[in-house]
């Protein structure tokens, strides 16, 4: 066939390369099967499996693992009111979260990146520091702030003779929590934006300049529009990130009768796998968490990506 | 919310399941089957090497006396964080087949978890003949849960009672109340005198606690009945508990936070909190707490139900247990009988611990002088050796775990809503989850 045709005196030389490349791949491709690759296939089996036991279930042997079908996600998804409340709850936390946090990530990247803007250096280190605090020190931290007895703010504003709310009441948790996100979020979203800022050539705003646009209109016209992919991006990343919010919660739940255990979907397969030390069903809701992430980023992809990323591609 | 966060975690999980898989593959048999339960062992190499999960207090000292005085058998303390994280370890252990220490404390209520996921030995022909006859019948149970084996050799124990300033009570003209229905006219009387005050507060978060005072009023939430469960959380008992705390929370004369918040640590200091409904530890607690308050707390018997009645339940409280992957048990028994049922033992557990300890012999001796944040009430140790006799039986079943989560939720909410109905239907949500699971696991549920 072909190959007859291509045949050539280099040929055991390319041979040779071809080995190569797979020795270059293998460090990565070992590690990717090790440790990604493996754990979900160990995932996907054990939310098949469930644990049965005889009698009163003590002593050896009385407890054994069997197939389980597709019980376990029929429980997650059917049977158990707890994943949907869950959801419910983080849908509301992400739609007070994502656009504020993004809002102000490129409220503060357009600032840093106008014209007269001054200590730029210091505004986007102290806007960053925060994101560089491990997220359960930072709800650590908001929670004594939170605290009525031991806030000072609280402190503060009872002083004054203002009210002194209990942010941690029903009304109010989601968005106690969603400011922890917040406080951490901007910085590392607004260094994406900033750094997009940076890459748009000069000449674009001496043009907008001459033709008589303000700095508003610049900042509208042309700076939003170029950095639309990095908003993509960073909404993709914020995106995801809510599903997955865990530390926050869960740092904050021991203080508070307001969070339960099962505030986000990963706090519901972290009760169930390491409280109820059911990691069967645990298993199972990990996958539906992954398959919804994985609609949801690449559904939301198609959605913006030919508008988006047009100009690119003409 | 933070991306990084979401990746650890994710990671976590990914390498936990990776661990599991790693080492499921030859485990199973390896646990426990290879260690004889004769002393045998030792005499090939002649030294044995422990070691021992515990996050009580004092351990190292004990050990290290152990350490000197029996030099073939070394025992190494490995620092826990808790009961619960210590707990997940083990039974991830257990499952991997290796990675088990040879000594595990053991909370009274995790010991039929760690039975059923057969995490612990029986060390039933380890133990000296007699060891039954240094504890209290309630304390023995815990450990044998009803049969012939031995799951562990009792430490410590938490009778409750009921803890309250001295200066508070006579600033305001109070009186230590010995019924509940008093506590409830005491409880109104000072949150009326000063609003900001609280005799207590219902704690959604320490499903222990509740628990404790469950058993007072005659509660056994698990039973066996042959080879069934039952479960009785949604007793006539559970819910005259639940009715009284909903009905004080509902009025607003007792406080509806969780304990052990900073929030509770300032109130507690400043007096905010004026009476604690706690344990024999409690004095630890408020010298680390509340280090403001020393001599000014008293300790009397928990209100009882009926004048004249007197009775007690357990908050707290742990064993020492062998675990099944120990492959030198005789040794591990021996050290956790010496240092659980000896008077040098208990001695170092009651002093160098602050331990209350369960063994009924070596308690006078180790316990002569009262606490140290404690100083004016010479009697105490007196008082409570008096309180510990009379703690009521109590059974715990496999899924304390479930119960215990769902406690957490259904009275947060409960307290959350300060409805007197609300705690009623807790108890039931709580039965619902722990019933339900049972049946999911398999296990035979003797309605």
């Amino acid at each position: 066939m072909n190959r007859a045709t291509v045949a050539t005196p280099n040929r055991g030389v390319r041979r040779h390369t071809g080995l190569r490349a797979y020795g270059y791949l293998a460090p990565a491709a070992v590690l990717f099967t090790l440790f990604l690759a493996l754990p979900i296939v160990y995932a996907l089996y054990l939310s098949l499996r469930t644990v049965k036991v005889k009698g009163l279930g003590l002593g050896r042997g009385a407890r054994t693992e069997v197939w389980a079908g597709l019980s376990n996600y029929r429980h997650a998804l059917v049977g158990d009111p707890d994943f949907l409340g869950s959801v419910g709850r983080v849908a509301l936390y992400g739609l007070v979260l994502v656009p504020t946090m993004l809002g102000l990530a490129l409220l503060f990247a357009l600032l840093l990146d106008a014209r007269g803007a001054r200590a730029r250096g210091f505004s986007r280190v102290s806007i960053f520091l925060p994101y560089a605090v491990p997220a359960v020190i930072a709800s650590l931290l908001w929670g004594f702030l939170y605290l009525p007895r031991v806030s000072p703010f609280l402190y503060v504003a009872g002083r004054l003779g203002w009210p002194q709310p209990d942010v941690l009441s029903q009304q109010w948790v989601t968005f106690a929590i969603a400011n922890i996100g917040l406080w951490g979020g901007v910085g590392f979203n607004m260094i994406v934006i900033y750094t997009a800022l940076k890459a748009i050539p000069s000449e674009l705003y001496e043009a907008a300049r001459l033709d008589g646009a303000s700095e508003a209109a610049i900042a509208w016209r042309i700076k939003v529009p170029v950095v639309a992919p990095s908003l993509i991006l960073t909404f993709l990343f914020s995106m995801i990130a809510t599903l997955q919010v865990f530390a926050e919660p869960m740092t904050l739940r021991p203080l508070t009768n307001t969070i339960s255990s099962t505030w986000s979907p990963l706090m519901k397969v972290y009760r169930d796998a390491f409280t109820r030390n059911d990691i069967y069903s645990a298993a199972a809701t990990s996958v539906v968490i992954a398959l919804a992430t994985f609609v949801l980023s690449f559904g939301f992809l198609r959605l913006v990506q030919r508008r988006a990323f047009s100009q690119e591609n003409s | 919310m933070r991306l990084h966060s979401g990746i650890r975690i994710g990671a976590v999980l990914a390498a936990s399941a990776l661990l599991v898989t790693a080492c499921s593959g030859g485990g199973g048999s390896a646990g426990g089957s290879t260690a004889g339960s004769t002393g045998g062992s030792t005499a090939a190499g002649g030294k044995v090497d422990l070691t021992f999960w515990t996050w009580a207090p004092g351990m190292d000292a004990i050990v290290a006396k152990w350490n000197a005085e029996n030099p073939n058998i070394q025992v190494t303390v490995n620092k826990q964080d808790g009961g619960d994280p210590a707990v997940t370890k083990l039974l991830t252990a257990i499952k991997a087949g290796s990675g088990a220490p040879d000594v595990m404390q053991t909370e009274y209520q995790k010991i039929p978890t760690l039975v059923s996921s057969d995490a612990l030995a029986d060390i039933s022909g380890d133990l000296p003949k007699d060891l039954k006859s240094h504890y209290s019948d309630g304390t023995w149970q815990a450990v044998t849960l009803g049969g012939d084996q031995v799951y562990g050799v009792p430490q410590d124990s938490g009778p409750m009672e009921f803890y309250y300033r001295t200066d508070i009570f006579q600033q305001y003209g109070l009186t230590v109340p010995k019924t509940w229905d008093e506590y409830a006219q005491v409880a109104a009387k000072l949150h009326a005198a000063d609003p900001t005050k609280y005799l207590g507060t219902f704690s959604a978060t320490d499903a222990g606690w509740f628990t404790g005072l469950a058993q007072q009023a005659g509660a056994s939430w698990w039973g066996v009945d042959g080879t069934a469960w039952s479960v009785n959380i949604d007793s006539a008992a559970t819910q005259k508990v639940a009715k009284y705390w909903g009905d004080l929370v509902e009025q607003g004369v007792i406080d509806n936070k969780p304990m052990y918040t900073p929030e509770w640590n300032a109130a507690l200091n400043d007096g905010t909190q004026a009476g604690w409904v706690s344990a024999i530890w409690a004095p630890g607690v408020l010298q680390g707490n509340a280090a403001d308050t020393k001599g000014k707390w008293a300790m009397a018997p928990l209100p009882q139900w009926n004048a004249g009645d007197n009775a007690t339940g357990n908050w707290g409280g742990s064993a020492s247990s062998v675990t099944s992957q120990s492959k030198h048990k005789a040794e591990a028994a021996k050290f956790i009988a010496w240092m659980n049922s000896s008077q040098e033992g208990v001695d170092i557990l009651a002093k160098q611990g602050g331990l209350y300890p369960a063994d009924l012999p070596g308690q006078s001796e180790a316990l002569s002088a009262p606490p140290a944040f404690f100083p004016q009430q010479t009697d105490f140790y007196k008082t409570a050796a008096d309180i510990a006799k009379s703690v009521k039986p109590f059974t715990y079943g496999p899924n304390v775990n479930v119960a215990f989560s769902s406690y957490n939720d259904a009275f947060g909410k409960a307290t959350q809503a300060k409805s007197s109905a609300a705690f009623v239907a807790a108890v039931k949500t709580m039965q619902d989850a722990t019933v339900a699971d049972l049946k999911n696991g398999g296990f035979t549920v003797k309605q």
